[in-house]
Formats: structure tokens, sequence, C-alpha cells
């Protein structure tokens, strides 16, 4: 699959000029070349197309290494008018973590440690106190009467908490309203985890391990890119597949159609008609992050 | 510029020679360290998962004791006072030993915050203009700033003190008294940034209020005397170092104040969580009861409740507080029972239950314990070798060779209080 490389303007910082200068010096003492310039990466976001596609062309080359896997790592940027935003349907949900299984595939989870963007959980009295539910039902039979499941994941808040944390800005809310992480300027020091209202933010505590026969080789550069041991990872809103205009895994996997995706600016979609049409609410509304991400019962 | 370089050789000359005692303790911190050290290469080598934190509980020993050391970093200031705003002849004698304390307890800091990192080697992305340093919006990156900056003020000010007294001249006011002013100022402003780190966290109950500040103050200006009580006895026994009893005094009484309101606070803290319990009330309880049929924390944190009150009662009442035995007692349970409070008792609760209410327990590996107690190892060498070097060119019985013989004579060692 060819991806397309949107133009985006070069500019050069202050920055890469000195940090150009201190990766020259460093080649001079003649050491790998590539070993220096992966070290001395830019920021994602201050990176030229030239610079992109070689941090692209590393990408792929270590995945192959360590997956035998040909990898499509895409740079597609913000769609022009779009900002997405996200709802479940509560009466729907029946609790069959369909949604957890198509995101960790989808998303190159490490299987062991186990991470997963999604948890679900079971509200067993039927409230909304998150600190009685249980995070681990496995009853022979979903749903079971009487409960209600609640699937948890990053809201993409418009006011996010684990953006304003991060002492070294490795990650940012991009235009279209999805917070992403900079895996290769993340230094691991989990502060954003602590900042996160809606536990959404993962650690990768040791080196993920991913079944070479389960790896998606279709991947974005801010998405769902095969990550190291030590930083922080998160749910992009599958980023990979809703900037080429398809929906989210989680969405797709769901055998009740319990979740709505679209985009908030375009009055005719999904999302707008949940949000103007239902008595939806957010999770934790009083913190003021703002999410975008909404729950709605029938 | 050579009398500096020949300041610092004598400096270095004086950590090198030492009696058998002394030579034991270093090689013994040299073990610890050594042991602490391989450890974290393999932490290094698997990542962070040879901790026992988790998603869950995503920070543990690591960051209680770097909360808690700043803490002590921060106590300097109770000799710093004394010694340079209220001209206290007594306390002056031994305010190196605070801000030596302070240099050692700022680098266990930075080194509790590197082994925390899941990518120490990108630590430069934190400097500003090769980085990307997020200030003033991350609270951590402020805390950077005020650390680093707290480094330098307790480097530069002891030693241009210890500089004059090598060269046999009076320490000009005019030149380290600004320095002494912004030190005390920066003191607070560390302890007030690493509460803010915690309470700025919405989504943290545990955490989000507005006494946390102050409170780590308190407990601060307790555990940190009560370590300097110590170490000044220590040194005492070890070196020519003498000082008047009332720099003792002086202490106990600010340690006793300070205790009291701290356990105040921790008062007016728990009336709050548990005379009408909301929500937000699970991570007091989750500390004080356990939760989910776990005992989880609560032995900890009734222990370090008791230990808090028998010091305190001990401080509190004054035949008590000049009986020695009993003093250096209530040193040590506050330093312990801080150490608790501070530490496991703070950083736990606010991640037990989750932001989305799973209880899940966390203990530290014997591997986390190995590296936190390598890096307290090299707190005790750094403070060691700083005092070792200190003490004589303070006392006056190292002087630059250059000088008039007569000048170098030890001076008048204990005086009565001013």
């Amino acid at each position: 699959m060819d991806k397309r490389h949107l133009p985006v303007l070069p500019t050069v910082s202050r920055r890469s000029l000195i940090r150009s200068g201190v990766a020259a010096s460093a080649a001079v003492l003649a050491a790998p070349k590539t070993a220096f310039a992966s070290f001395f990466r830019e920021r994602y976001r201050e990176m030229t197309p030239a610079e992109k596609r070689e941090a692209v062309r590393r990408i792929v080359a270590q995945a192959k290494r360590d997956y035998g896997v040909t990898l499509d790592v895409g740079t597609e940027d913000v769609l022009p008018h779009v900002v997405f935003g996200y709802a479940l349907n509560l009466s729907k949900c029946m609790g069959t973590r369909r949604c957890v299984e198509a995101c960790v595939a989808e998303n190159n989870q490490s299987r062991n440690p186990q991470i997963q963007y999604i948890r679900v959980l079971d509200l067993v009295h039927g409230g909304l106190d998150l600190d009685t539910s249980d995070h681990y039902f496995d009853p022979q039979e979903v749903p079971v009467a009487g409960h209600r499941y609640l699937p948890i994941q990053c809201h993409q808040c418009a006011n996010p908490p684990c953006v304003k944390a991060c002492p070294v800005e490795a990650t940012w809310t991009e235009p279209d309203g999805i917070t992403v992480i900079d895996y290769d300027w993340c230094i691991g020091c989990r502060y954003c985890m602590a900042a996160c209202p809606y536990w959404a933010r993962h650690f990768n505590w040791a080196k993920p391990e991913i079944p070479k026969d389960q790896v998606n080789p279709d991947t974005h550069y801010l998405g769902n890119r095969p990550r190291a041991k030590g930083v922080v990872e998160k749910c992009t809103f599958c980023i990979q597949r809703t900037r080429l205009g398809r929906l989210p895994a989680c969405l797709e996997a769901c055998p009740t159609g319990a979740r709505v995706f679209g985009n908030l600016l375009d009055p005719d979609s999904d999302i707008r008609y949940v949000l103007e049409n239902k008595t939806v609410f957010r999770l934790k509304e009083d913190l003021g992050t703002e999410p975008r991400f909404w729950y709605y019962t029938d | 510029m050579m009398q500096l370089l020949s300041f610092f050789k004598d400096g270095i000359r004086q950590m090198a020679h030492g009696g058998r005692g002394y030579w034991l303790w270093l090689i013994g911190l040299t073990v610890v360290i050594v042991f602490g050290v391989s450890n974290y290469l393999d932490q290094f080598q698997s990542g962070l998962v040879v901790t026992g934190m988790s998603d869950q509980v995503s920070w543990g020993a690591y960051i209680a004791n770097f909360t808690y050391l700043v803490g002590v970093a921060a106590a300097a200031v109770m000799l710093v006072i004394p010694a340079y705003i209220f001209h206290r002849k007594d306390i002056r004698h031994v305010v190196l030993i605070g801000e030596g304390l302070a240099v050692a307890a700022v680098t266990m800091c930075m080194l509790f915050v590197t082994v925390d990192l899941g990518h120490p080697e990108r630590i430069w992305h934190m400097f500003p203009i090769i980085g990307h340093f997020h200030w003033p919006a991350s609270m951590l990156a402020w805390d950077v700033v005020v650390l680093s900056g707290y480094l330098f003020l307790n480097l530069t000010i002891p030693m241009y003190i210890l500089f004059c007294r090598y060269r046999g001249r009076e320490p000009n006011p005019k030149i380290y008294l600004p320095g002494v002013f912004v030190a005390i100022a920066w003191a607070i402003s560390i302890h007030t940034v690493t509460a803010f780190l915690f309470s700025s966290n919405v989504g943290r109950p545990f955490w989000h209020y507005a006494l946390l500040a102050p409170r780590f103050l308190a407990s601060a200006f307790a555990a940190g005397p009560a370590l300097i009580v110590l170490a000044l006895q220590i040194i005492e026994r070890n070196s020519r170092l003498k000082f008047d009893r009332s720099v003792i005094n002086t202490l106990g009484l600010i340690i006793a104040v300070s205790l009291q309101i701290d356990i105040f606070f921790e008062l007016a803290e728990s009336f709050n969580e548990f005379y009408f319990p909301t929500a937000h009330t699970v991570g007091a309880t989750y500390m004080f009861f356990g939760l989910g049929g776990a005992r989880g924390i609560a032995p900890f944190t009734w222990g370090a409740l008791a230990m808090m009150l028998v010091a305190a009662a001990i401080l509190t009442v004054h035949p008590w507080r000049r009986r020695m035995g009993l003093f250096n007692l209530a040193c040590v349970l506050t330093v312990i029972g801080i150490w608790i409070e501070k530490g496991i008792d703070l950083i736990i609760p606010g991640f037990v239950p989750t932001p989305i209410g799973e209880v899940f327990q966390y203990r530290p590996t014997a591997r986390e314990v190995v590296i936190c107690l390598g890096i307290w190892a090299t707190g005790a060498l750094v403070f060691t070798l700083l005092a070792k070097a200190a003490i004589p060119i303070e006392m006056g019985a190292v002087r630059a060779t250059d000088l008039p013989r007569q000048l170098s004579g030890p001076q008048e060692l204990s005086r009565p209080a001013a």
C-alpha cells in the first residue's frame, strides 16, 4: 500500500541547527553515523519531510530486524476540517470485550507484558461508582442480568492534563483532537500516567512481545508502530485508520453497534446525531478536562 | 586560580586521610553502591519490569525516596536561618554540615528520579535549547529548575566561605548574604514545587488538595533537622568538630514544633476525609484500613503515626527532651516515621485505587530495594567526603601554606549562644 505523504513546509529551527551541529561534530568522532543520527533525532513535530522519511526508514529497518515484517509507516497529516469524537451506547454494550481484543491486534500492543488501551468495567450495582466496579469479570456468558458494562479508553480530552504534565513535550494534541506521543522523544518518567484521570496511559515496563505473525504492518508514526521498552503509549482513536477515513478497530469489532465515531465538525455525521438527539454525559466532567468521548443510553 | 586549585587539592587530601573506622565506612558504602549499580544495570537492560511498579501503581519506592529527600535538602535552612539571619555563632559553626547534607540529599534526589526513567539516556530532551523543556506548564520541569538551582547555591555559598577560611580571611557578607537569602527562599520553593508535582493532578483526589505543600514543609522541617541532629553527634564523636549544646537545643525545638504542626495537619486532613466520606476518601481509606480485602500499607500508616506521636511527646515535654537518650530516640522515630508518611503513605494511596477504581497492590522487589540502598549509600558517601574536607578547613586546621603561620591557629570552638 502506497501511503501519501502530505507536504510539510520545511522549517529550519534554531534547535535543529544546533542539533545538526552536535550531530555533525559527533559524526567526526567516526562512530556509526546512524546511531548518532538516531540519538540526536529531532522531535517528530519539528522534523522536515526529509527527516521524517529518514526516521521512517529507520523504524522500518528496526521492525524488520525485530519481527521480520515490512512495515508501512504512515505520516499522514491532519485531514482538513476534522475533529474526531466518539460516543458509546451503554444500553447496548454487553461486555464481550471484543473491542479490547481488536484494539490489541490493530495497535500492536505488547502481549507480554500485556498492554490494553480499553478497560471494560463491570458495574455490579448498575450505578456509575467506578470504585465498586469489577475489572476482571469473567462469567460463562455476558451480559449478566443486572450488570452494566462501561468501556473506558483515552477520552482525547480537549484540555488534557497529561499533555500539560509532560516535562519534555513528548505528547501533544493534534489539530484533529487526537493526543499522540512521540515514542522516540518520551523519556519514560510516567508523570502523564499520574496526571490522567481516566487511566488511559500505559507504560512498556519490558521490551514488548508480539508474535511475528500477529504484527499489524499498516501503521502510523504517531500511532501503532511498534514501541520500544521504557515509553508510554495510549489509544490514538486508531490514527492510522481514521486519518485515511476508516473507522477505529474497536468500533468495527463491536458486535452490538454500541460505538459511534465521526467528525464533530460535520453536521451530518453519526456522532453529531448522537450528541444532538441523545442524553449524553462524560466521565468526570467536573475535572474540566473536556473529553471528546461521550456515553449515552437508549 | 592557583589558590583555588590548592584549596581543592587540600580538600581532596583531607578526604583521603582518615583512620581505620573512616576507611571501613567508605569501603562499606562502596560495596553497597557497587551492588546498587549492578542491580541498576540489570534494570537498564530488562526495563522497569524488574521493579514492583505497574500501570496501576506507576510510581513507587524511587519517587517516594525522592520526595522524602527533597524535604531533607530543604531542611538545611533550619540551620541557615539562625546562622545567618539571627547571627547565632554557635549554629554558624555547624551550618556547613546542614549545607553538606543538602548537597547529598539533592544528589540522591537526582539519582532517584534518573533511575525511575524508562529512557535515562534521553534526559537531554529536557535541556533548554537542545531539547524541549516544557516550562512553565509542567511541574516536573519546575522541579528540575529548582533542584539544580538549589544544588548550585548549596555548593557555591559554602565553598566561598570555606575558601575564605582557607585563605585566612573573613568572608565578605556583601558577597555571600544575598546568596543566603536566595537560598532560604529557594529551599522553601524546592519542597513546595515537589508538593505541587503531586497536588496538581486533578485526577488523583488523594493528592489534589492545597494543604499538601504546607504539610510537606512541616514534615520536612521535622525530619530534616532530626537527621542533622543525629549526623552532628556522629560527626562530633568521629572528628575534632565540637559544638555547643545550644545547637542541639534549638534544633530540638524546631523538630518539636514542626512535628506538632505536621500531626495537626494530618488530623485536619483526616477529619475532612472521614467526617463525611465521599468517593474521594477512598485513597485515605486504603492508607488507614486497606481496601478490597487487602490490608495494604495500613500497618505502616499506623506505625508511622505511633512513631510520630511518641516523638512529639518526648520533644514536647522539656525534661524528656533534655535527656539525650530519649531525645535521640525521638529523632530516630521522627526520621523513620516521616519517611513512611511522606514516602509510602503519600505515593501509594495516590495510585490505589486507580482513577477508574482498580485496587492493585504494590510491593517493591528486592532489586528495587537494593537500588534504593545504593543511592542512599551514594548520598552518605557524598556527605562523608564533603564533611571530611570541610571540617578541618572550617576549624582552621587546614590553611593555605603561603599564609603567615600565626593566622592558621585553630579558632575558638565553642562559645555560649549569643
